[in-house]
């Protein structure tokens, strides 16, 4: 596993810079495979020929606060978990007996018997009956994936309106048995006679009873997740001081946030917890100064990943009301924010050409590009705090001239951003990251955001939602004030 | 939920073991269900003038069994006392000596309900005596009748007559099961003003109400009974309440808000929220209280700052806000909870019974404001009821505190809920500035 994946140019490095988009659709087909940004690009001339598609708000939504694993909902499923954030948006909105369009949802850690976790949770819930659902799962970006992909429905005219969603519980995690145990009960199951049974009982082994727990590390590199992410904050010379900062920054501006009644209208109690129970309003820098480093020991005085510059592990629920403008102007409901667009991007990070988490610095630009937008064109920025390191790396590659032009195909530099736009009311180091329900939480407030700032400049407020993912992946997308 | 007493002592044996050892014998109350006849027995209309005979007809068209004479032997559902032309102290013998020859046949739960005049009407000082000896003898009586039945009066004041909206209004809260837990008290009606509903079971139907402090308990209760009368309900409690508030939403099809009250713009927020989100807002009802009991002497600053912003202050900011907006001038109405502690006092709670006085000062100055639009404000002052609150109350004190009423037992949120719902409704649209107990005569403080 290479540290500087990023600086060894690939075999899909573009020739020439990007060209700046011709067309600015929501719907352009992105072009080309992992990191080829001038190909997505140079599809843009193809959105004239897309038909046309109406627009898809956000009317809000609604989460359970997110508890620390281990915490107040320990004895919660995942089921339970999204029943409850879907009856406190349905509340919220009076969607009581709604033939809603589609419900969809996800878990990342999920129990097999909850194949159907979000038909059942929508059973379960003071919804119609007769509301559809699936589940989705993209890991992490399962939140943010769900709203791309009701929004594309609802731009479409397929459904006029839509709950997105997510769910995940660390406490409550799936434990499986083991490969050896699964496979002598099958086959267990298919002997006829006596004698087949006992020769295949007699295959057991005690370690085969050991049960298989769920875990963070990636399947083909066995590292975990915060392993990874410690080889690119390393790689990107993030110090730990600029970790602490952006993690203080978090639970400061998440209990402000939460002090003003910002989530007054985003969030329902839930088993007796009204705030995300991770959040430290009295934490300070010299508190986060004296943590011991938890992931990347290996690099000795480079170690720099901390408990309190990385998300623990979390449960929790989101839910995110979508619909057409019609649907939401005939039930007399608030259009705070449009989907404009969103995009999925991968990196090889299993032979280190780029670190796990490092998807969206190739995603943003290929959306950016594709709307005819630059990062200073962005009034907020959401960016999922994984780790402060993701948040800092990703930053760091787009100030990095080498990695834009090598790796982005650009003339320079991306650009940098300005801080102050940044996780205005906090994110997940504060809040806490339930992996499918981040998606959920983020768009949510971020709607409420561009909704009070409304316009600038005589255009309408924007937002960037970034999110990484385990296995190389990353989600972005960009939002609108209606 | 009745409580195991009444349970208890409503059948054999426990009936005839309290009978014998001289125990309370609660009965379980009679109390509305949809769909349910307003009094099922003959009603008996007491009275030799004008104001009875045009009542006695008004009754009639109603379908129920009207009496103008007690037939021997026969059960009553209620008897209509219509003293509305008493003009001296004498006047009362003849229609209440014959009233009482009927007082053995009132069937269980039944009602004895007064019509007359406000002594506060009259400046002849012998009108007003035998008036104000109204109010003696129905709270007397009330004391006196047994099995769940109970007497109340209607006070006549302004323009108000015998057959004037609010008056039949009154008259039907009464004779239903929706007064079960009111008894020994007095409503005026002090203006024509008013409507009895198109349906009587939906006589909200159409309306916008927002309800505070609904999460749960007397709130939650309320809010069930606006949905039951058909209106769209808006339910608001801190957002700390949220889980519990959405669980009501979602029961009364309604919408929640999370909101502190005490906010500087709360009532800006519940007025954009009910017009926004329903196009309207005709009635909101103030029900959001808490206690933070000390006796005066421990009182500290913030035991006493809190009861008095959430109890009463926020409710006036609220008003003003109501008052100021051209989204409440259609008959708004508006209900406040006060408390038998603001009127009678209790022990440990100099702050609360403070802020649950303020509540019926601010109604009773507060009816001149809202009548220019011909709305109406008024206030429901509840005595011991079933709650999650009381019922963490230790046992020998709860049991005490339930007993020592007429109806020798607590009321049920619903039954607050009924006096509440009732006066929002532009039947009791006569009915402003006045504070109506429900607490089943409680015996302390009467």
């Amino acid at each position: 596993m290479s540290v500087n994946g990023q600086s060894a140019p690939g075999p899909k490095e573009p020739t020439r810079a990007a060209t700046p988009p011709a067309a600015k659709g929501t719907g352009t087909p992105a072009a080309g495979s992992g990191t080829d940004l001038a190909a997505g690009a140079a599809a843009g001339p193809a959105a004239s020929q897309l038909p046309q598609v109406r627009r898809a708000v956000i009317v809000g939504g609604n989460r359970i606060p997110f508890a620390r694993t281990g915490g107040a909902y320990t004895k919660s499923s995942n089921q339970d978990m999204l029943t409850a954030a879907l009856d406190g948006l349905i509340a919220r909105f009076g969607l009581q007996d709604e033939r809603i369009g589609e419900v969809a949802a996800g878990a990342v850690l999920k129990h097999s018997r909850d194949f159907n976790l979000t038909r059942e949770a929508v059973l379960g819930s003071a919804l119609s009956a007769e509301t559809p659902a699936y589940d989705l799962q993209q890991a992490c970006a399962t939140g943010l994936e769900t709203v791309l992909g009701l929004a594309n429905k609802i731009k479409l005219g397929q459904i006029d309106s839509a709950i997105a969603g997510g769910v995940d519980s660390a406490s409550d995690a799936p434990i499986a048995v083991s490969e050896g145990l699964r496979e002598v009960l099958l086959d267990l199951n298919r002997a006829k006679t006596l004698p087949q049974r006992l020769q295949v009982l007699s295959r057991l082994r005690p370690k085969d009873l050991t049960p298989d727990a769920p875990n963070t590390g990636e399947p083909r590199t066995g590292l975990s997740m915060g392993e990874h992410q410690a080889l690119t904050t390393a790689q990107w010379k993030i110090t730990r001081e600029a970790q602490d900062e952006l993690a203080f920054n978090s639970h400061r501006n998440l209990a402000a946030a939460y002090d003003a009644g910002f989530f007054d209208d985003l969030l329902t109690p839930y088993r007796g917890l009204t705030r995300d129970s991770n959040l430290r309003a009295d934490t300070s820098l010299e508190k986060l100064a004296t943590l011991k480093p938890v992931f990347g020991k290996s690099l000795g005085s480079a170690a720099t990943m901390t408990a309190g510059n990385s998300t623990p592990l979390t449960d929790g629920a989101s839910t995110v009301l979508l619909a057409s403008e019609e649907w939401a102007d005939a039930h007399d409901l608030p259009k705070l924010a449009t989907v404009v667009d969103g995009e999925a991007a991968a990196v090889d990070f299993v032979h280190g050409k780029d670190g796990l988490l490092m998807a969206p610095a190739f995603a943003v630009p290929r959306l950016l590009a594709r709307n005819g937008l630059s990062l200073e064109d962005i009034d907020f920025f959401e960016i999922h705090e994984a780790f402060a390191g993701t948040v800092l790396s990703t930053l760091a590659a787009w100030e990095d001239e080498e990695f834009g032009r090598t790796r982005l195909g650009l003339d320079g530099a991306f650009g940098s951003i300005d801080r102050t736009r940044l996780n205005v009311h906090g994110s997940s180091l504060a809040a806490g990251h339930p992996f499918a329900a981040t998606g959920g939480r983020i768009v949510a407030s971020l709607a409420k955001m561009l909704h009070a700032k409304d316009r600038v400049d005589g255009r309408p407020a924007r937002g960037l939602i970034s999110i990484c993912a385990a296995g190389g992946q990353g989600v972005v997308a960009i939002l609108e004030a209606h | 939920m009745t409580d195991k007493y009444t349970q208890f002592v409503s059948r054999a044996p426990g009936r005839d073991i309290a009978r014998k050892l001289g125990l309370p014998q609660p009965v379980v109350l009679r109390r509305h269900k949809p769909g349910q006849p307003l009094i099922t027995e003959p009603v008996l209309v007491q009275g030799t003038g004008t104001g009875a005979d045009e009542l006695a007809a008004t009754l009639l068209a109603w379908d129920l069994d009207v009496r103008r004479h007690a037939v021997p032997k026969e059960k009553l559902g209620a008897i209509i006392l219509v003293l509305d032309e008493l003009a001296r102290p004498e006047d009362l013998a003849r229609p209440v000596l014959t009233a009482a020859t009927s007082l053995r046949d009132l069937a269980p739960n039944a009602r004895v309900i007064t019509v007359s005049r406000a002594a506060s009407d009259s400046a002849d000082p012998a009108a007003a005596a035998a008036r104000q000896g109204v109010d003696g003898l129905v709270r007397s009586l009330a004391k006196e009748l047994r099995a769940g039945a109970t007497a109340n009066g209607i006070l006549l004041a302004g323009g108000a007559g015998t057959t004037s909206p609010s008056t039949l209004g009154a008259l039907r809260f009464f004779l239903s099961g929706r007064s079960a837990f009111v008894d020994g008290q007095f409503l005026t009606v002090s203006s024509a003003e008013g409507q009895l509903p198109a349906d009587a079971e939906k006589p909200l139907a159409g309306k916008v109400a927002v309800v505070t402090g609904a999460a749960r308990g007397i709130g939650a209760a309320i809010a069930r009974t606006l949905r039951r009368d058909g209106a769209t309900v808006v339910v608001v409690d801190i957002p700390a309440a949220g889980d519990h508030l959405a669980a009501v939403a979602n029961e009364v099809h309604g919408t929640a808000l999370q909101l502190d009250i005490t906010r500087e713009d709360a009532g800006e927020r519940i007025i954009e929220h009910a017009v926004e989100r329903h196009g309207r807002l005709d009635i909101v009802i103030h029900n959001a209280g808490i206690t933070r009991d000390k006796l005066l002497a421990n009182m500290d600053q913030s035991r006493w700052d809190s009861v008095i912003a959430v109890n009463i202050a926020a409710q006036l900011r609220i008003n003003e806000a109501l008052l100021a907006s051209e989204h409440f001038r259609n008959s708004p109405r508006i209900v406040s909870v006060a408390s038998t502690s603001g009127i009678a006092g209790n022990r440990g709670q100099t702050n609360y019974a403070a802020s649950k006085g303020g509540v019926m000062g601010m109604v009773r100055a507060t009816a001149p404001l809202l009548g220019v639009h011909g709305g109406s404000i008024n206030a429901v002052a509840p005595g011991f009821i079933e709650t999650e609150m009381t019922a963490k109350i230790p046992f020998a004190t709860r049991e005490i505190a339930r007993r020592l009423n007429s109806l020798q037992q607590g009321g049920k949120p619903g039954d607050v809920a009924e006096a509440i719902v009732f006066l929002a409704s532009d039947a009791a649209g006569g009915v402003s500035g006045e504070v109506l107990r429900v607490c089943g005569q409680n015996l302390v403080g009467a």
